[in-house]
């Protein structure tokens, strides 16, 4: 399939809804309130995928926004993690919170498990904190 | 030393209640430009900046590797440095050159060299570079709703209208922090229960705000605050990279959100390391556009005190929003913090973005009393919105809300608290009795309503969150409660994070659910007839004003049925015949007639006894004549002269107009002494009577000046009113009769 284009594709939702899936395996017309009265959709259905991500990733790109785009393939990776899980990453990442080897961690075990863009953000993020004096026990000291 | 009255008078204005300051660059308090500030520019090497602004690599601290790594567009900006600033800002300007162009250039230079071009331009052109290079062609509006008490019931009644009112966002924020997740859900059912597609946040620590996010009890994020120094940003307890991180999390939970900063933090921190405001909060919002977060809420925010002491701070302003557009990324405008005393000066800040339109005009507008806007009060509240709309109408243009009418605005508050109500009762909550419904429905702050057990609250909200209620729950709550229209408002809320549509950039979602974003509402302004016009229904909407008279209905109602009846307070009497008294008045057709309305009516009669006594007072008798046949005023006049002993004569239009006749004149000549009289400037009335008889007693008559009415429009709208009257009311085949006082 070629990428998609903001100019035919957006908005997904009604442009090209048959894409769209949600993790769960769910189309788009099946997450609606009876289903969820019936108990047959749930909260955990009513998720973005990384595919769906990928897709937004590629509308941007084509509207011309490298940035974004590059965020939302970081977190399409991040739909398989808990929430509990990322709210933990994020406070790593927080500035005196963790060692260099604890970054390098995290980064691994992202890279474990497939988040290579964001194990390699971690990464990077180890190196400067290192440079810039912002790993567990730099507090307060001088550059 | 003695001051002039007119100093003293100037230091009891309000204006003098505001802070200013002298700049002082070392202390980076400095708007827009300071000799601190680094001069741009770059080298490539390899397809990577290893020169940036004066800087080199090794250098750079971690903010300026982060932009250098992501924020500025490398395959072209070795040529976009090269174009002269001027120039630059030149095409920002130019009509003829496209937002793209633009857009081309500025994501491909540096943040000194942004400076540099903002740097360039004055107000006006500042808000045309606004107006052309917003994201979204159809500018928005947020909302804030809060209250002291974080009452749930208000909560969710202020969010119904707020809705109602057309805000395509709302913020809550919390008194006591406790009570978050209650505000969120409130806002968010309230909201929804007024129109589908409103989106809701409620800012919190970083930690929580995700939190109640990935459970959809709030739709966006806005509160992630970025610095434009290192050393602010570690007081904000969060680098760039951990920013960012925050960013992808939001969006990997199908999440709009967009960053926060604004002039004269890194001041207020003690960090600004003597650059100037506007060149640190240029590189925040290099940063959110490095990171991939789709907008940027600035313009100074909670700093505005700051920027907005020294000179050109509105400038500063403008300029930093202004900046975000350049980065094409969606701009959240401001004026969302009290600054100043003065209604002229917080009008003047607010139609920088208001006139040029941004994606959102305000963030936000205070949909409650200042008192209760816990975000410390807003630059416009909800005792301003007819305030608002008349600019809106005024103006032809679009700030992003609408006129509502009383019954909707009671309807839509009570089923937003009604709403809220049932969930409450439905998910086993402390009550919120229908007291607190009535009272949140009528209630215009937190002041009318009855005090909560806040312990109780505060227990129930902490056992909410632990244990993981979501929007689901919600959504079956208000079903089960007899809202299924809610309950499918905040499934669709649910379900549109599926699609992520709402990542895109200055995403809004109007009332079908339906997204309007820079991708699908492109603004594609160049020049006039282009870009977002304000017509058709919109402007429809956008114009109405239920006070308004409508000046050919005015003219049809009048009531040719009751030609005839007199006020209460004077009867017809006799035909007139000369020699009634010293002074005759004679009035107009319409003059004190029962459907010229009570209001003008009781003046009418006023202005005759305010005449009638003066003249008395100067011991001459005096009649009043009604004329039908006529409404010309010399006729009247004339005539009434002609009724009188003395030779004088007054006569009244029912505009209040006034003419003094000597009978020895001839028509034509009456002496028109006054005229355009207002109808309540009584004591001018009784001023003519005292003149008038001492005119009788041969003094001559002063010229009396005329009188200006304070509400002007008001004036000349009765005035319209009145003298078509006068027209209806002649009778061509009737005598003049006199008046009796009865």
């Amino acid at each position: 399939m070629s990428k998609l284009d903001y100019k035919k594709d957006y908005p997904l939702a009604e442009q090209r809804p048959e894409l769209i899936q949600t993790p769960t395996g769910k189309t788009l017309e099946e997450i609606n309130l009876e289903n969820l009265l019936q108990d047959e959709v749930r909260i955990e259905d009513c998720r973005i995928s990384q595919q769906t991500l990928e897709y937004q990733a590629q509308i941007a790109e084509s509207a011309g926004s490298p940035q974004i785009a590059m965020n939302l393939r970081r977190a399409g990776e991040l739909t398989r993690f808990s929430d509990e899980k990322i709210l933990k990453i994020y406070s790593a990442l927080r500035p005196f919170r963790s060692t260099k080897e604890e970054l390098l961690g995290i980064a691994e075990e992202l890279e474990r498990e497939g988040a290579v863009l964001n194990g390699a953000y971690v990464r990077e993020a180890a190196a400067v904190y290192e440079k810039r004096k912002k790993l567990k026990g730099d507090k307060g000291s001088s550059l | 030393m003695m001051n002039t009255k007119r100093r003293e008078k100037l230091n009891s204005r309000p204006i003098n209640r505001d802070s200013f300051f002298e700049e002082w660059p070392e202390g980076g308090l400095v708007a827009m430009k300071s000799t601190y500030d680094p001069l741009p520019s770059v080298r490539v090497e390899n397809g990577l900046i290893v020169e940036m602004d004066g800087k080199s690599l090794e250098d750079f601290d971690s903010l300026e590797l982060f932009i250098t790594r992501y924020g500025i567009r490398t395959d072209r900006v070795a040529e976009a440095m090269k174009k002269p600033s001027r120039e630059i800002a030149h095409m920002i300007v130019d009509i003829n050159v496209s937002r793209e162009e633009v857009l081309a250039i500025t994501t491909a230079i540096t943040p000194a060299k942004m400076l540099e071009v903002v740097n360039c331009l004055n107000p006006v052109e500042m808000m045309m570079g606004q107006m052309k290079m917003r994201v979204r062609k159809t500018p928005a509006n947020q909302a804030h709703v809060t209250n002291v008490l974080d009452n749930p019931a208000l909560l969710a009644a202020d969010a119904a209208e707020a809705a109602l009112r057309g805000f395509s966002e709302i913020e809550t924020t919390c008194a006591v922090s406790r009570y978050a997740p209650f505000n969120a859900m409130a806002i968010l059912v309230g909201g929804l229960s007024a129109r589908p597609g409103v989106l809701t946040q409620c800012a919190m620590e970083e930690s929580l705000e995700v939190k109640m996010g990935m459970r959809g009890l709030t739709s966006y994020a806005e509160t992630v605050s970025l610095y434009g120094t290192e050393e602010a940003m570690d007081d904000g307890d969060d680098t760039v990279w951990s920013k960012a991180f925050l960013a992808s999390a939001y969006a990997s939970r199908g999440m709009k959100m967009r960053c926060t900063s604004g002039t004269g933090a890194e001041v207020l921190l003690g960090h600004s390391k003597n650059k100037s405001m506007l060149y640190l909060e240029i590189l925040c919002v290099f940063l959110a556009k490095a990171s991939g977060i789709q907008g940027v809420q600035n313009g100074s925010i909670s700093c505005i005190g700051i920027t907005t002491s020294v000179p050109k701070g509105f400038l500063a302003i403008a300029a930093e929003n202004l900046t975000v557009s350049l980065l094409d990324l969606e701009v959240a405008s401001g004026n969302d913090q009290t600054f100043t005393h003065s209604d002229i000066r917080r009008t003047a800040k607010l139609l920088m973005q208001m006139l040029p339109g941004t994606d959102f005009v305000t963030s936000g507008y205070s949909a409650v009393p200042n008192f209760d806007d816990v975000f410390a009060g807003s630059n416009t509240d909800c005792d301003d919105y007819d305030d608002f709309y008349m600019i809106q109408r005024d103006m032809q243009v679009d700030g992003g809300i609408e006129p509502i009418r009383e019954d909707a605005a009671i309807a839509a508050r009570n089923k937003g608290a009604r709403a809220c109500q049932a969930v409450f009762a439905e998910l086993g909550l402390p009550t919120i009795t229908d007291e607190e419904v009535e009272a949140a429905t009528y209630a215009y702050s937190n002041e009318e309503m009855p005090k909560r057990n806040m312990s109780v609250d505060l227990a129930a909200a902490h056992d909410f969150m632990a244990k993981g209620t979501t929007a689901a729950d919600i959504a079956l709550a208000l079903h089960r409660g007899g809202f299924p229209d809610v309950a499918e408002n905040i499934m669709n809320m649910m379900k549109q994070r599926i699609s992520g549509d709402c990542l895109q950039v200055s995403a809004i979602l109007d009332d079908q659910m339906g997204v309007i974003s820079g991708l699908n509402n492109r603004n594609n302004y160049q020049g006039p007839g282009t870009g977002y016009r304000l017509r058709d229904e919109r402007w429809e909407k956008l114009k109405t004003k239920d006070s308004a008279l409508v000046p050919h209905l005015i003219l049809e109602e009048t009531g040719r049925d009751q030609y005839r009846t007199m006020r209460k307070g004077l009867s017809e009497g006799e035909y007139a015949e000369p020699g009634e008294a010293d002074i005759v008045i004679g009035v107009s057709p319409a003059f004190a007639n029962k459907s010229t309305g009570d209001e003008i009516s009781k003046n009418h009669l006023r202005i005759l006894e305010e005449i009638r006594e003066a003249i008395l007072e100067e011991g001459l008798a005096v009649e009043v004549v009604k004329m039908y046949h006529t409404s010309d005023l010399t006729e009247i006049a004339s005539l009434s002269a002609r009724f009188s002993i003395s030779g004088v004569g007054i006569g009244i239009q029912s505009n209040g107009r006034i003419c003094i006749n000597n009978k020895n004149k001839e028509v034509d000549e009456g002496i028109e002494a006054f005229y355009n009289m207002p109808l309540t400037a009584y004591s001018k009335y009784r001023k003519i009577g005292k003149q008038t008889a001492d005119f009788v007693r041969g003094r001559p008559l002063e010229k009396c000046e005329e009188s200006k009415p304070a509400g002007l429009t008001n004036y000349q709208l009765q005035m319209l009113r009145l003298s078509g009257e006068e027209r209806q009311f002649i009778n061509k085949n009737k005598k003049p009769c006199r008046l009796v006082f009865e």
